[in-house]
């Protein structure tokens, strides 16, 4: 056998994990499986590194993993010369260890050496090149873009990261596992409680800690509202980008309510503290579930209303449909994830494939729309607004049906030692996947995080092909991709 | 067209009307009170601080690098740290960024923003600043964008964001400043034309915050230049940052 099963959350002996003899071996095995690459990073080991690969059988909700041996330095076949969507991962590989995959399209940097990055280039007289950033014009992260024009025209539009880059994973091997669940917190800010719930699922496994049903409910409540909050700012930010003005202060204004009452919550408008090993830091008691309750049906109202509005406008249209199209067998290839693949026909959705806590008894529904174009994934938001205000109420219900259960549970001290666990989530954006590796005591010894605008970055990059360099902001703002969840 | 206009005025007005006298929800964690009577000086707190806020004997607070997660308030047997709403929070001095037990909310806003005819006379009718996220997670620079939406409606006073530092009176840096981002700062900063002030957002600029022992961060521009105003939080409130700029512009 070369490959280990298990699902989410599951925690796995390192010994159990099998080692292929030879790259070559796990790369056919890799191309044979067909699945899906959620996992492909090294562990150094001093002279040599353990390359761990993690594939997701999404019809199973299974987790593949496997394993081999590469010395530093070492050269093997590029496996993203058959799977594309290894393209990320292999690249990050080679800058971590100078492992070299061999074929490589591009084997740019990822988020360390960037003052050397070699970017692509055209020639010709008709030709210009426009480069922004790293600071952008409004208050966003940094990065670069280089777009490569042919007058209006964008032919290939390159995204260089980087500059947020602050050795997130390290990070929480020096903190020796104390103060982590703040690190995950401030992965990303527009994901605290996405990146929040990754990892305390990820150490509770380790720990054999289960907690209260309750406080998977209010777990899954913070989740959803995150995605609710997050999706109407998105809405919004559209608007603005296309000078709809009406929509950008509609959609503002509702925004504001939803993390208000996050803030009535937890104390923290974006769920910062709200989620921690063992449970949650925040009860929801019967009055403040009513609160919510009627804070959501005037949200719901206004945001079916506005959208609907908006939707209808002709000149809203124009501009949003057939513009930055990403096709499904693209988005197949290049591995998206998340809310933009599943606007681009793609099928993923973690609440339904790989289901965790509370989600194992919802059902997610996995909402696709076909086109891929700005108006799938603007509308997509608006369609998953109404799913997920409506998950919370019935989370909220089931809330006040467990009245009794704590939400925190003292955690039960060391990790399982010279161990593995992967935990997923389904954040906003998409496919959120911590991988966690213990040695001997327990002691974290190797923190692999994926964000999923790791997967989708290179989409933008696709959707902005042959497309008007002033539709860029747009395209741009319909991925919504997070700069520091991919520099990390 | 119909629509939208009934859109219009269904929504109403939306804005805070005096964001000096606006208070945030109970729930939120502003100024923290520190009760010395309580205190039994078990040092528990100091233990479990994320971000070495908390110093003992005599019992002090770091706004500077507390990021507002209320482990100290949650986990102090003696429950002598308590988080208040009180959200104005920005001073012009890092020490006054310390607070211990006799502080509390009246004692530590009358003080916390030293303002000057020059900065008024300058900078009072209209400041254009150029907001500069360096390793900062988003969660400030949303906040800092919520600061121009129609709930608070920074405009009316003469604040903006501009798009270019040519444009701008000042930098609002976010983040841990990253070594990636060192380069870029320090441009920014040379392109704001004079007289100009610096801002530090939130615990990550003000003290690297949870990023402080990374290997990747280059906080060197802050040794260099004379920063203006603090504005704490993790991330800050838009009221933080809002009423901060307010009081420093006199």
């Amino acid at each position: 056998m070369n490959w280990a099963t298990i699902k989410n959350d599951q925690v796995i002996k390192i010994k159990d994990i099998p080692l292929v003899d030879d790259m070559s071996i796990l790369k056919g095995e890799i191309v044979k499986s067909h699945k899906r690459v959620v996992g492909f990073f090294g562990y150094d080991e001093g002279s040599r590194v353990r390359l761990y690969v993690v594939m997701a059988d999404d019809t199973a909700s299974n987790l593949l993993i496997s394993s081999s041996y590469l010395q530093k330095g070492q050269m093997y076949a590029s496996v993203t010369t058959d799977v594309p969507a290894f393209h990320m991962f292999e690249r990050e590989l080679y800058e971590d260890f100078g492992i070299r995959p061999e074929g490589h399209p591009w084997l740019k940097p990822v988020r360390k050496k960037i003052a050397e990055y070699p970017f692509f280039k055209m020639d010709g007289e008709a030709l210009h090149e426009v480069a922004v950033g790293p600071i952008h014009a409004g208050i966003i992260e940094p990065g670069h873009f280089r777009f490569m024009c042919n007058s209006e025209k964008v032919y290939w539009l390159e995204i260089q990261l980087g500059y947020q880059h602050r050795d997130v994973e390290n990070l929480f091997i020096q903190n020796n596992n104390c103060f982590n669940s703040h690190l995950a917190g401030s992965i990303a800010g527009d994901t605290v409680v996405g990146h929040s719930v990754a990892y305390v699922k990820a150490i509770e496994a380790l720990q054999g800690c289960v907690i209260s049903q309750r406080a998977e409910i209010i777990r899954a409540v913070a989740l959803e509202m995150e995605r609710v909050a997050t999706h109407i700012g998105d809405l919004g930010a559209v608007c603005g980008d296309i000078a709809y003005l009406m929509g950008n202060a509609v959609f503002g204004a509702t925004r504001t309510l939803v993390i208000n009452t996050m803030l009535s919550i937890c104390g923290s408008r974006f769920g910062k503290g709200f989620v921690d090993v063992g449970g949650v830091n925040f009860d929801i008691d019967s009055d403040l579930s009513e609160k919510i309750n009627e804070t959501l049906d005037k949200v719901g109202k206004d945001v079916a209303r506005m959208s609907e509005t908006m939707f209808a406008a002709p000149s809203v249209l124009s501009r949003l449909e057939r513009t930055g199209v990403v096709g499904k067998n693209i988005a197949l290839e290049i591995g998206m994830v998340g809310l933009a693949a599943r606007a681009s026909g793609v099928a993923l959705d973690v609440r339904a494939d790989h289901p965790w806590g509370c989600y194992k008894d919802l059902g997610v529904k996995k909402e696709v729309l076909k086109n891929g174009d700005v108006f799938s994934r603007t509308y997509l938001r608006y369609v998953e607004i109404k799913q997920s205000i409506a998950l919370i109420k019935e989370l909220l219900k089931k809330l006040r049906d467990n009245k009794n259960g704590p939400v925190f549970v003292s955690p039960k001290g060391p990790l399982s030692d010279e161990s593995m666990t992967v935990s997923m989530v389904e954040g906003w954006r998409g496919e959120i996947v911590h991988v966690v590796l213990t040695g001997q005591n327990g002691k974290l010894s190797r923190y692999k995080i994926k964000d999923p605008s790791f997967n989708n970055w290179y989409g933008l990059g696709i959707a902005q092909r042959n497309n008007g360099i002033s539709d860029f902001p747009l395209c741009n703002k319909s991925f919504n991709l997070s700069y520091c969840g991919n520099d990390l | 067209m119909f629509n939208t206009l009934k859109m219009r005025r269904y929504q109403g007005y939306q804005t805070i009307s005096d964001v000096k006298a606006a208070e945030v929800a109970e729930a939120f964690r502003g100024l923290p009170a520190i009760d010395k009577d309580k205190c039994n000086n078990c040092s528990s707190c100091q233990a479990i601080c994320p971000t070495g806020a908390i110093t003992t004997d005599p019992f002090k607070i770091d706004l500077g690098r507390c990021i507002f997660c209320g482990d100290c308030e949650r986990k102090c047997h003696d429950s002598s740290v308590t988080f208040t709403n009180f959200h104005k929070l920005s001073s012009t001095s890092r020490d006054h960024l310390i607070v211990g037990a006799s502080t509390n909310k009246d004692n530590y806003a009358s003080s916390a923003i030293t303002s000057s005819d020059k900065i008024k006379k300058i900078f009072g009718k209209s400041l254009k600043l150029r907001q500069v996220s360096a390793g900062g997670c988003n969660a400030c620079e949303m906040e800092l964008n919520a600061c121009s939406n129609v709930n608070f409606d920074m405009g009316r006073f003469g604040i903006d964001f501009v798009a270019s530092p040519r444009h701008a009176d000042g930098l609002v840096i976010t983040g841990p400043i990253t070594e990636n981002m060192a380069y870029a700062l320090e441009d920014a900063y040379l392109s704001t034309p004079d007289p100009k002030i610096i801002i530090l957002v939130g615990a990550c600029a003000i003290s690297g915050g949870l990023f402080e022992k990374s290997m990747a961060v280059n906080r060197e521009f802050l040794n260099k230049h004379k920063i203006d105003l603090y504005v704490p939080g993790c991330p800050v409130h838009p009221l933080t940052f809002i009423n901060g700029v307010l009081t420093f512009l006199g």
